[in-house]
């Protein structure tokens, strides 16, 4: 009895699941949704052996390779392999985040917050919370697969048998028993949740490039990433077991190391060595700009990236366009294809709206880090200093503004680059360019919505997300669900010309510009008078 | 001269009323102690000082300016220490130093500040995460005390420092105070105030129920005495001022009213004292006295 590592697991697994059950929930209930959803929709939108052919024919080139793996059952393009092939890889992207996220709460941050230092005074197990929060790990991503399993089933497609879609399930349990993995052993190599979740991220991302590199042209190097060989179960149409059973084996080699390292370490501790910081503040550091910059630059350029890879993705499928969507009856109905333009110029200002609507979410990030400082109590520190409300509101409102720039400017470049050289039809760069900066103003708008609600209502800050959540729902199904002009109208991207299809109208870009600012004066009007909180 | 001045602030939160009436009044060169139990509204009235909240009524000024109003100037003289320090995880301590220094706008003497950190036994090079609620504190303390304010306003500064580093903090602020600066200092380490304050104001359910020198407050408050006498001393305790009347050994233990300790000691002398001790009022009888008063007696009002 000297030793009895496992001691309270049971109990501890109680608590643990008891915690997290209704936010596994959270992630579980809308990832299947989502699958059904869009099997769903694959099934209404390419209605014939035709149409699927065509689209088969888009999955062709690399840039689709690199973002959503190999075809495979190409020759024979049904809904099942259509969704396996299409779909498979985001849905275990978003499982593996998930786990990620389970396990490092569970582990490092109980550990960094001081709760486990707690429980393991009492009673209890060296190992029990890392062994609790593992059967919590396994018991998600077993449910997960089931759910996806039965639901794909019930829909009673003929390629969308019980077979391809307890494999497809199984693919996106183990995907997040493996990185549930990595998560743990990175927790026992950091010695904060920040790391370990960056430890996580970067594993996670390589895997996703390695493959991304491999599917598009070296074949082999994909084998090497746990996503590649995953995909190699080509799921509704091979049906292979065997990477599974790999990647299974791998994440029980995994869990045994981060068990053994958990085990010789201290509590609180990391493996790796402690690097220690700078001692005196830079001085790009020492401004309200240099500081709310350095707080957000993580973030900021993890976004310039991903407007980058979106545009490139988006303008690499432009060269397909002509020949695939005229076929597509749906695709025609959502981007209201009306006869005089070319199919490709009417489905770039769908994508152009889109592509307004995601740079708006980074610059949206920026402002809204203001709510959250105050939020921590940190706001007053500056507060407290011969720093006035204006200029606080002012630095985030202004760089807020400057990131929707930039954001869309990454965005546009990468996707008209891509895109004029694979067109066939004949639009320029600068074109493109400046049909897409035409929805700076609208964005805008947002971001002084943003500023108005911060300064009046506080508390409602957060609605300004439900508000582009709606502009977003109005551009992709407002003309599918022929939703009234003035609904639409309530977006403010609806108002803005669509170019080149549209003229560019002067006067709604200075009403928009000039609504933006009178939110934006209206934000600063009610911060100044109002209490800070806490 | 006035450095700060309160007078009739009153604040509401929705229905809950925070302040009722506060008046304070800090002197150039002071040091000021503000104390009472928790939730009484030490914090929301130093919020409003900084500029923070809104007042609902009444006034607060420092440097005869307003502190809603004018709280950019003001700020250019003073420095705050709150008690819960709340910092960015992934910015070291010595970032956040230099930067609170930046922002204040003040010339940083640097062998000031890397005297501050080697007495206050602080590493600059950690990140903030992994900081103790004490070494938060410090990053504060250090922020505040390494370049010169006209007023350090200092929101119970202490409560996560050791005995050591409390005794660096009290020398930070008998420096300040030498080279006429005010403070003022919230806290609830009465043995603190007791060492450090000129003044002190009790503050209980959003008013201040008592201030002044702490001389003249010892007045108001009772004695601890212990005395034997030859004689039986008869009615001791149905004597005016007489509290907590006991016998122990033969000797008389009470308390006494500080205004009626003249008559009580005519009284007693006259059976023959063989001893006599008595301990001063500390402030936390006092303080204990006015914060019982609120839970036993205060349900009358």
């Amino acid at each position: 009895m000297a030793n009895q590592p496992n001691y309270q697991t049971g109990l501890i697994f109680r608590f643990l699941f008891k915690r997290e059950v209704v936010k596994l929930l959270v992630w579980i209930v809308p990832i299947v949704a989502m699958t059904v959803t869009i099997a769903l929709a694959f099934n209404g939108l390419y209605e014939t052996q035709e149409e699927r052919q065509a689209l088969a024919e888009t999955m062709e080139n690399p840039a689709m390779k690199a973002l959503v793996g190999q075809g495979y059952g190409l020759d024979n393009y049904t809904d099942g392999a259509m969704l396996a092939h299409q779909m498979l890889l985001m849905t275990a992207v978003v499982v593996a985040i998930m786990s990620m996220l389970l396990i490092v709460r569970l582990t490092r941050a109980d550990e960094e917050d001081g709760q486990l230092e707690m429980l393991r005074a009492l009673p209890m197990g060296r190992l029990a919370q890392t062994n609790a929060a593992l059967f919590v790990l396994v018991i998600t991503n077993i449910v997960l697969m089931l759910i996806t399993a039965i639901s794909l089933t019930a829909l009673g497609m003929d390629s969308i048998d019980w077979a391809g879609s307890l494999l497809y399930g199984s693919v996106l349990g183990t995907t997040g028993l493996f990185f549930g993995a990595i998560t743990l052993l990175a927790a026992q190599l950091s010695d904060n949740t920040r790391g370990t979740m960056m430890l996580g991220y970067l594993v996670l991302g390589l895997s996703y490039m390695i493959r991304s590199i491999g599917d598009s042209g070296n074949e082999l190097l994909s084998w090497f990433s746990p996503l590649g060989i995953l995909l190699g179960s080509e799921v509704y149409v091979n049906n292979y077991w065997w990477p599974i059973l790999v990647i299974v084996l791998l994440a029980i080699i995994i869990i045994a190391l981060a068990l053994y390292l958990q085990q010789i370490r201290d509590v609180g501790a990391g493996l790796l060595p402690q690097r220690s910081g700078r001692k005196a503040a830079s001085p790009m550091l020492q401004s309200q700009i240099g500081l709310a910059l350095r707080l957000l630059r993580t973030s900021l350029i993890a976004w310039i990236i991903g407007m980058m890879l979106i545009g490139i993705s988006y303008g690499s499928v432009l060269g397909d366009l002509e020949a695939f969507l005229g076929e597509s009856e749906a695709i025609m109905e959502i981007i209201g294809a009306s006869g005089d333009m070319s199919i490709t110029e009417q489905f770039i200002s769908v994508l152009l709206k889109i592509m307004a609507i995601f740079s708006t979410i980074p610059a949206l990030v920026v402002f809204v880090r203001l709510k959250s400082e105050e939020k921590k109590g940190r706001l007053e520190h500056l507060l407290a200093k011969p720093v006035s409300r204006k200029k606080i509101l002012g630095t985030y409102l202004g760089l807020s503004f400057l990131t929707s720039i930039v954001m869309m400017l990454a965005g546009i470049i990468a996707l008209a680059g891509i895109g004029v050289t694979v067109m066939d039809v004949d639009i320029s760069f600068n074109t493109l360019v400046e049909a897409q900066l035409v929805y700076l103003p609208a964005v805008w708008i947002l971001i002084g919505f943003a500023a108005a609600l911060y300064g009046w209502c506080y508390k409602w800050s957060r609605f300004i997300w439900l508000y582009l959540l709606f502009s977003f729902l109005t551009v992709y199904l407002g003309d599918l669900l022929d939703l009234p002009a003035f609904i639409l109208g309530l977006s403010p991207y609806y108002h803005i010309p669509e170019l080149p299809t549209d003229q560019l109208s002067w006067v709604v870009m200075v009403v928009a510009t000039g609504m933006a600012l009178l939110l934006s004066f209206l934000g600063f009007l009610g911060f100044q008078r109002r209490d800070i909180e806490t | 001269m006035k450095v700060l001045e309160v007078k009739q602030l009153t604040k509401t939160f929705g229905k809950v009323q925070a302040l009722d009436g506060v008046d304070l009044a800090v002197n150039k060169g002071e040091v000021y102690g503000f104390i009472g139990p928790n939730g009484a509204g030490k914090s929301t009235t130093i919020r409003i000082l900084l500029g923070l909240l809104k007042p609902t009524s009444g006034f607060a000024r420092l440097f005869g300016k307003d502190a809603w109003e004018d709280a950019v100037a003001i700020h250019k003289r003073i420095a705050y220490v709150p008690g819960d320090v709340n910092l960015w995880p992934n910015l070291t301590g010595g970032e956040v130093i230099d930067l609170f220094l930046k922002m204040r706008g003040v010339r940083v003497d640097q062998s000031r500040k890397a005297r501050l950190m080697e007495q206050f036994d602080f590493d600059p090079t950690k990140k903030c995460r992994t900081y103790s609620k004490g070494n938060r504190q410090k990053v504060a303390l250090i922020a505040a005390f390494a370049a010169d304010a006209d007023l350090y306003i200092l929101d119970e500064p202490t409560s996560g420092l050791d005995p050591l580093m409390e005794r660096v903090f009290q020398q930070c602020v008998y420096e300040a105070k030498k080279k006429g600066s005010s403070v003022l200092l919230s806290s609830h380490i009465l043995s603190e105030v007791e060492r450090l304050c000129d003044r002190v104001a009790i503050i209980r359910q959003g008013e201040i129920i008592e201030s002044g020198s702490l001389a003249s407050l010892r007045h108001l408050t009772r004695i601890q005495l212990t005395i034997a006498t030859k004689e039986v001393v008869p009615d001791l305790d149905s004597q005016p001022g007489v509290h907590d009347f006991k016998i122990e050994n033969q000797h008389y233990v009470f308390q006494v009213d500080a205004d009626q300790l003249d008559e009580m000691v005519r009284y007693v002398s006259q059976y023959g004292v063989v001893n006599l001790e008595s301990a001063p009022p500390t402030l936390e009888d006092l303080f204990m006295r006015h914060y019982q008063g609120s839970t036993s007696g205060g349900g009358g009002q």
